[in-house]
């Protein structure tokens, strides 16, 4: 079984992002790049898979400019076998995404696309639920447990109300939890070793999928920042001020 | 413009936030529709039906729909989609599970999360963990999207009569099925909705400590809350986390107790009216969110306040 696992580039998680000035976006030159973390997770869930011989090849796709081939590279690195990079505008939605790894699927026809379960910049959760959509397949979202025997998956979910465990036909869509596992670091050999492997490049025209925008961007301005508060002495001061300052309590 | 909103439900009970995405619709006018899907919901349409501003009721009663599960529950929606300008959903875990597929279904571009309503086709809503807010407007046929619960008020649960039709079309995808549920029991109010919360941290150290923080939370009739870190190492179960990928709070106090600050943290609590934070580290990210900020250990500090508060 070959493993698919779609990769975001998108801001580090540490970076404090700025609003342009002209409110048309975020300010994404000169800023640190990586892996959406959850795409992190996806991959050393497959890289797992392929180790316990239930997957045979892991494949790294990433959609975007050129240099998502970095995203792929790190990919390559932590394990992952090859890389596909789709060429598109870095704002692509997920829809649009969704219907590129679809024709990609058609092509590799991969047991199991793992997805992370949301990207940390648009914020959507939404590529994994489409792709099963438009793929027809079942999707196990916000896993926290994957176990694959045979052509069933048993997924454990992080729902709203606790755990929910849930079995699912293969092939299948599984979108990772932050607790799905601890993805690996990268050694400095295998990092030598990612630039030999093999990464393709393709367009969208190349796929015969219309990636045009649905959603129009009016404006993106910053969220309005809390007053300043105060520093209290101590616990008498804190309820005080709850009770009669504040009335919360 | 008519909407459709799906209607959230546990237990034979609706969910709370359900009345939120309600509000929200109504803000974009036109007539309000509540699909109540799943088994034998025959509660959870008696109350759908008396929500004041709610016009209709459909039921799809299936045991196909039981559990939610998206395979079967997203093409019933787009079977009934017809004549609907928006379908719009609470952005729990179940309504960021179906609504996806039924925009894909659709073809059409889910807006996720909304916060604020410009007109019928203009939406604001938060990306990068809530450090920048994005107004969108979207041309497609049916506007799918989720709400964001905490930034509408919730609508009038009470006051309505609306008429109850039941929908059919529902079946089984035989893709999926659900096995079990392992739910936190408590006793407290829900996270989501609880006007007051105390989360823990990293600083806790262990799950057993939670306990100093659950004695407050009696006092003061409030949920406990936890960062990632706090569920990361077991302390506390993950329907816990708040933050950019757990759950948004937003209640008149939020108090945080040894943890940091982090961006995807605050991403989820930074809208509450009254914040406090107890961290012994004076420059801790928290305290620029703060309200009121106390500088000290918290295994001194929790318990002294849970003696102050009576
Ligand atoms: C993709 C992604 C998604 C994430 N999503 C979320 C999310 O949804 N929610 C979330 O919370 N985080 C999330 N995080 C994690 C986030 O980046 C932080 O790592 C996390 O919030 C830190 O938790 P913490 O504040 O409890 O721990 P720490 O940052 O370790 O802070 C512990 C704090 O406790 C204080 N402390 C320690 N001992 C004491 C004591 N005795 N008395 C008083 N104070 C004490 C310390 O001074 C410190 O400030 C996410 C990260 C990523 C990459
Ligand atoms: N441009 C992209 N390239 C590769 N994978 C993507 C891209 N956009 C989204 N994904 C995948 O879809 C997941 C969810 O993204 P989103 O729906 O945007 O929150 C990500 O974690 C990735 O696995």
């Amino acid at each position: 079984m070959k493993v698919l696992v779609p990769v975001k580039r998108v801001i580090d998680y540490n970076v404090k992002v700025r609003v342009k000035a002209d409110q048309s976006g975020v300010e994404l030159a000169n800023v640190k790049m990586a892996m959406n973390p959850f795409d992190e997770i996806a991959v050393e869930q497959a890289l797992r898979l392929r180790e316990a011989s239930t997957a045979e090849e892991v494949i790294a796709v990433s959609i975007g400019p050129a240099q998502n081939q970095e995203t792929i590279r790190t990919a390559l690195a932590m394990g992952a076998d090859r890389g596909i990079h789709i060429e598109a505008p870095h704002d692509i939605e997920p829809l649009a995404v969704a219907k590129l790894l679809k024709a990609v699927v058609a092509q590799e026809n991969p047991g199991i696309v793992l997805v992370g379960k949301q990207a940390i910049d648009d914020d959507c959760n939404q590529t994994g639920q489409m792709l099963a959509a438009l793929l027809g397949w079942a999707q196990g979202t916000f896993a926290s447990a994957l176990e694959i025997a045979g052509d069933k998956a048993k997924v454990i979910r992080e729902v709203d109300g606790g755990l929910e465990h849930i079995e699912i036909n293969m092939p299948a869509i599984v979108t990772v939890d932050l607790r799905l596992n601890e993805p690996r670091y990268a050694s400095l050999p295998n990092i030598m070793k990612a630039k030999k492997k093999p990464l393709d490049s393709l367009t969208a025209g190349d796929l015969g999928v219309d990636i045009a925008p649905r959603l129009t961007i009016v404006k993106v301005e910053e969220p309005t920042a809390r007053a300043a508060g105060i520093k209290v002495g101590d616990v008498q001061e804190l309820v005080s001020k709850l009770k009669n300052e504040a009335k919360v309590i | 413009m008519s909407i459709l909103i799906l209607c959230d439900h546990e237990n034979g009970q609706l969910s709370p936030v359900t009345l939120n995405a309600i509000s929200a619709a109504s803000q974009i006018g036109g007539e309000m529709h509540l699909l109540v899907a799943g088994d034998q919901t025959g509660n959870v349409a008696k109350a759908a039906a008396s929500i004041a501003s709610i016009a209709k009721v459909l039921v799809a009663d299936d045991k196909s729909l039981e559990n939610g599960l998206a395979e079967n529950l997203a093409p019933l929606m787009q079977s009934l989609s017809g004549g609907y300008s928006h379908m719009m959903a609470a952005a729990t875990t179940t309504g960021k599970n179906v609504m996806p597929r039924l925009a894909a279904l659709l073809d059409v571009m889910q807006i996720s999360d909304i916060i604020k309503i410009d007109d019928a086709n203009t939406f604001q809503r938060p990306i990068y963990a809530g450090n920048a807010l994005s107004t969108v407007s979207s041309n497609e046929a049916i506007k799918v999207i989720t709400v964001r619960g905490t930034a509408f008020e919730a609508a009038a649960a009470e006051g309505g009569n609306a008429a109850i039709e039941t929908v059919a079309g529902a079946s089984d995808a035989g893709l999926s099925a659900y096995v079990k549920s392992e739910l936190s029991s408590s006793e407290r109010p829900e996270l989501t909705s609880a006007s007051i919360v105390i989360s823990g941290g990293r600083g806790m150290q262990d799950g057993a400590n939670f306990a100093m923080l659950e004695k407050i939370a009696d006092k003061l009739g409030a949920a406990v809350g936890a960062s990632r870190a706090a569920v990361d190492a077991g302390f506390v179960p993950n329907d816990y986390q708040v933050g950019q990928t757990g759950k948004v709070v937003a209640p008149d106090l939020y108090v945080a107790v040894g943890i940091s600050g982090a961006i995807q943290h605050l991403a989820g609590m930074k809208d509450s009216k009254v914040i406090v934070a107890i961290n012994k580290d004076d420059e801790a990210p928290i305290f620029q969110v703060a309200d009121y900020g106390l500088v000290a250990d918290l295994f001194d500090a929790v318990p002294a306040l849970e003696k102050e508060l009576g």
